[in-house]
């Protein structure tokens, strides 16, 4: 690998010139929300001051103008993930929505009263709470795979819940309360032995790793452009052609559209049908533009860099006498979870943010994770290409300040 | 280092976390009243016994939270006992208005220990954590059988 151009991608973020209580900033909050190169945010002023109009439906040259861009912005993603037909690639508010898209519309047309949906004991609430409603709808039956102490999916017990009923596996590629990178090869052959489709939720995993959905061959996958230096708002639903195509609309509107009469409507063909109403088109034409930025980088470049940013950071924290790691799977993106002896997460989040130190305190959204390791809370650091070794000195320096005097 | 948490983090703030005062269950309590802050996670059960003339007797607490909400409970139960459950309300009412900020004038006479918890209001993040024991009293007073959330 050539030399990772830190300096470079550091300039490119403004946002990380920035001064916190008089401190430089150190942003280690990026599993929450990832901060914008310059690219993104040129995007959108260009957007709203060139190109904006709405989408698909003016023969006005600014109408057209926006939809080749957004429209551009579909193909990226489809490029970026390696989906076969930019028809798979849906653009929503986020993965949370995508999530709530295929339970409300594959979930409540394809599964009945009995069947079983598999999630695993790791999941973001995004992932399990769009299931409990459906379950509630439906009379289905929500089945968790357990994981062990080290926060690594039991494979194995994972395995032995795929039966007959089961209809579908919801899973997430990368845990953003603990960092672990699951099996998504052997659980995806694993499924579709049984003929049982998986959704992979990807919101952790994307920034973080090349993501091929053929290769992996997953049915569903769903990620959030915002944690992909993207613009908020901004999503993305992956879905095989042939799923897609026999799902029915999710939400009824303008441009999910062939023909409306009082009677009845015939929807859109893919990839129009689930996108009812104007989307939040400059972000996604800027959601565009941070794919373009990142390729330009190249995503393995990213993770091997994250990951020796993950290996240092793990092997300071080790040395703190009271920090415990929370979440030490073999198999880890870069998210370093963690408590300290006798020290609330919340006060290590203040004190630290004292310091510049942007970190997250709190469950995660995954209280059902702090439940199974008996904490209320955790810290949190997530790394990003952005950030640097000199940064983990800052975090290590100001924990261990806070240790003493706390006392 | 941590010049600029001197108000918030003050010496008493850490002295009541490392020894939370009336820590402990109330076998007699006659109101028993849980707290929650969804946001954290924190959870604290508050146990009060009131007199026939409305005066509380004896406060404890269990639970867990961060030093500035383990610091308020334990302040705030070491500081209404023998009062009224009407004084311990106008408490409650100061203790919200100085950490809220809604007042720049905080009645020291008053509000005694309390005061320094007065440096949450700098940190919005923070007030619910010091609130928290404060609705829950609110809600022993009322004998509301329901938990307490922050949101």
């Amino acid at each position: 690998m050539s030399i990772f151009p830190i300096e470079q991608i550091r300039a490119d973020f403004p946002i990380l010139g920035e001064t916190i209580r008089n401190k430089p900033l150190v942003y280690l909050d990026n599993a929450a929300s990832c901060q914008k190169p310059q690219a993104v945010i040129d995007s959108i002023v260009h957007t709203y001051s060139h190109e904006y109009a709405n989408i698909h439906r003016g023969v006005h040259t600014l109408s057209v103008r926006a939809t080749d861009k957004f429209e551009a912005a579909r193909e990226k993603v489809r490029a970026f993930i390696n989906a076969a037909s930019h028809k798979e690639i849906i653009f929503v508010r986020g993965a949370t929505e995508a999530v709530n898209l295929v339970a409300q519309s594959y979930g409540k047309s394809q599964l009945k009263a009995g069947d079983e949906i598999v999630i695993s004991a790791m999941e973001h609430h995004a992932n399990i709470v769009p299931w409990q409603m459906l379950c509630q709808q439906i009379g289905a039956v929500l089945k968790v795979a357990p994981m062990n102490q080290n926060g690594e999916l039991l494979f194995d017990e994972f395995a032995l819940l795929l039966n007959d009923k089961t209809k579908l596996v919801a899973i997430t590629h990368m845990s953003n309360a603990l960092g672990t990178i699951n099996p998504v090869e052997k659980i995806i052959a694993a499924a579709h032995a049984k003929h049982i489709p998986v959704l992979l939720d990807g919101a952790q995993a994307i920034p973080h790793m090349p993501v091929d959905v053929q290769a992996l061959d997953c049915d569903f996958y769903v990620f959030s452009g915002h944690k992909l230096y993207g613009p908020s708002g901004t999503g993305v639903l992956y879905g095989k052609q042939a799923l897609l195509e026999a799902m029915p609309p999710y939400q009824g509107g303008g441009d999910m559209i062939r023909t409306v009469t009082f009677a009845e409507s015939t929807y859109a063909g893919l990839p129009h049908k689930f996108e009812a109403g104007t989307p939040a088109i400059a972000e996604i034409i800027g959601l565009g533009a941070a794919i373009d930025y990142i390729t330009s980088i190249g995503m393995e470049n990213v993770a091997a860099y994250e990951a020796e940013l993950l290996a240092y950071a793990t092997e300071q924290a080790q040395q703190i006498k009271g920090l415990n790691i929370i979440g030490q799977a073999a198999e880890k993106g870069g998210i370093l979870s963690f408590t300290l002896d006798h020290i609330h997460p919340h006060d290590i989040g203040t004190m630290l943010d004292s310091l510049g130190i942007a970190i997250r305190a709190g469950h995660h959204c995954a209280m059902p994770v702090m439940d199974f390791y008996g904490v209320p809370a955790t810290a949190r650091a997530s790394f990003a290409m952005y950030n640097t070794r000199q940064e983990i000195d800052i975090l290590m320096q100001g924990v261990q300040s806070l240790i003493e005097v706390f006392g | 280092m941590f010049d600029d948490l001197r108000d918030l983090y003050q010496e008493v703030i850490f002295d009541h976390n490392r020894n939370p005062r009336n820590f402990r269950i109330m076998d007699d309590a006659n109101r028993r009243v849980d707290g929650f802050n969804p946001l954290c996670g924190d959870k604290l059960t508050l146990f009060l016994k009131i007199d026939d003339s409305h005066v509380i007797q004896d406060a404890s607490f269990q639970g867990s939270g961060c030093a500035i909400s383990t610091a308020s409970v334990s302040l705030m139960t070491e500081i209404i006992k023998g009062k009224t459950e009407d004084e311990a309300e106008a408490l409650f009412t100061q203790f919200h208005e100085m950490t809220t900020g809604k007042t720049e004038d905080i009645n020291l006479e008053a509000i005694g220990k309390l005061a320094v918890l007065a440096g949450v209001r700098e940190y919005p993040a923070r007030v619910k954590c010091a609130t928290l024991a404060w609705h829950t009293l609110d809600a022993a007073i009322k004998n509301q059988q329901e938990a307490v959330s922050t949101e």
